[in-house]
């Protein structure tokens, strides 16, 4: 029988090795595996490479991961905001290194990382800082940056609801990032507000396939 | 002469979006355009973040965590609108398939370039979010932003000092003086405000403009 279901959130996390890259879903608060930051702190994994859009907001979550001194390296689009003090601090003291990449950028080579797709030409950001010294191309009268995809040894993503064989079902915009790093990481875990049995959830509305998910735990 | 105030640059910015456009709203005064959208007329609001379709701020105690904007403000769904994930977001915004963004700016150049992401300090911490990918993107792009800075210098340039968001992408500038068309060979006041002459505003601009059929005073 499959049975992706976990325990704890301790339980899921608990083969997170010193040194991994971790995708954590979520914008700004929408999304983001509250339950699953916190396990990854107790947890004690260390010198972590993180990949999420911002770089914390205010104390807790991702923010309260920077501050426990667990990433050694952030890629994101958007770190800096009123309330990413810790991130700042990390980084000014550089304790902490940031990769930039714009939005979609970011998305696109995350979602190629799922796709099996080696590398990608993007219009964006070229002529700009943001591609410097990347190799570009003219495409039907279109200029291109070339970008290569992202992996992550760990995704840790909120879904709303899952079944146990890790389908998922999310709610509003706390969607975003989290079913394309479902798909780039070797080992997708889940937050979820409820589990439900298998044929509960309507196989129209599953936005994320199991196959895509290892480990579920309910908070 | 008659500067428009923020509300009266976001509607004069609303007038011109036409009925059935896909619009996207940057942070900050180009999100106060939501505002002022003739009512009766059909425009869907894109959000970065995974929606079609933005609401109206919901009434205080309404909020949901689950559903916000890309600057991260509680929002509403109208009915129609939808959710999706963050790649297929980005692919609307890279995919041409949005008729306006509205973006604001630090500077414009002559040919079109944008700086709106970074004021490129040395210790600033840069942040891009999906500046990049709605510049070169939007069917359209209109900036809005104040004509000078606090200092009184142009944000109208012949090159931008600061670092580029894109090249060449700006379609239309709308300012707090006057609005102005981007065009290959320069250029274009269309509207300029009540009481400020046209040599005036170029002299206060800095650079060449071209005075479209005596310009039409903006209302």
């Amino acid at each position: 029988m499959i049975n992706k279901l976990v325990p704890s959130a301790e339980a899921a996390l608990s083969d997170i090795a010193d040194g991994a890259t971790v995708m954590i879903g979520g914008f700004g608060n929408a999304g983001m595996p509250a339950v699953l930051i916190d396990a990854l702190i107790a947890q004690g994994a260390r010198e972590l490479t993180i990949v999420n859009n911002n770089a914390g907001n205010a104390d807790a979550g991702l923010a309260a991961l920077i501050k426990a001194k667990k990433v050694r390296r952030i890629l994101c689009s958007f770190p800096r905001q009123t309330d990413s003090w810790h991130f700042d601090a990390a980084y000014r003291a550089g304790e902490i290194e940031l990769e930039l990449v714009p939005q979609g950028t970011l998305a696109e080579r995350i979602r190629a990382a799922g796709a099996g797709i080696g590398a990608f030409f993007t219009p964006t950001a070229y002529g700009t800082r943001l591609a410097e010294g990347k190799e570009t191309r003219r495409i039907g009268g279109r200029d291109y940056v070339l970008e290569y995809p992202i992996h992550a040894d760990y995704a840790l993503i909120k879904a709303d609801r899952a079944d146990r064989w890790g389908n998922l079902a999310y709610r509003k915009t706390a969607r975003n990032f989290a079913p394309i790093m479902a798909a780039a990481a070797k080992c997708t875990i889940v937050q979820v507000r409820e589990t439900v049995e298998l044929g509960e959830l309507d196989p129209e509305t599953v936005v994320t396939p199991g196959i895509f998910v290892k480990r579920v735990v309910k908070h | 002469m008659k500067k428009l105030d923020r509300k009266q640059m976001a509607a004069r910015v609303a007038r011109d979006i036409p009925e059935g456009s896909y619009v996207n709203l940057g942070i900050g005064l180009p999100t106060l355009v939501a505002d002022h959208l003739p009512r009766g007329r059909e425009i869907i609001l894109h959000s970065e973040n995974g929606v079609l379709g933005v609401g109206p701020r919901p009434a205080p105690g309404a909020e949901d965590e689950d559903l916000i904007n890309a600057g991260k403000e509680p929002v509403t769904l109208l009915d129609g609108g939808c959710y999706f994930h963050h790649a297929d977001s980005f692919g609307m915004i890279r995919g041409m398939h949005l008729d306006f963004a509205v973006l604001g700016a630090f500077q414009v150049s002559v040919a079109g370039d944008l700086a709106n992401w970074h004021t490129g300090g040395a210790d600033a911490i840069p942040a891009v979010g999906g500046a990049m990918d709605l510049a070169v993107g939007a069917k359209k792009v209109l900036v809005m932003m104040e004509h000078l800075t606090k200092q009184g210098e142009s944000k109208i340039v012949e090159r931008c000092t600061y670092p580029l968001t894109g090249a060449r992408c700006v379609n239309r500038i709308y300012t707090d003086l006057a609005i102005i068309d981007v065009k290959a060979d320069g250029l274009y006041v269309v509207e300029i405000v009540e009481g400020l002459a046209f040599e005036e505003l170029e002299r206060l601009t800095g650079v060449p403009l071209k005075n479209l059929a005596g310009a039409a005073r903006v209302a």
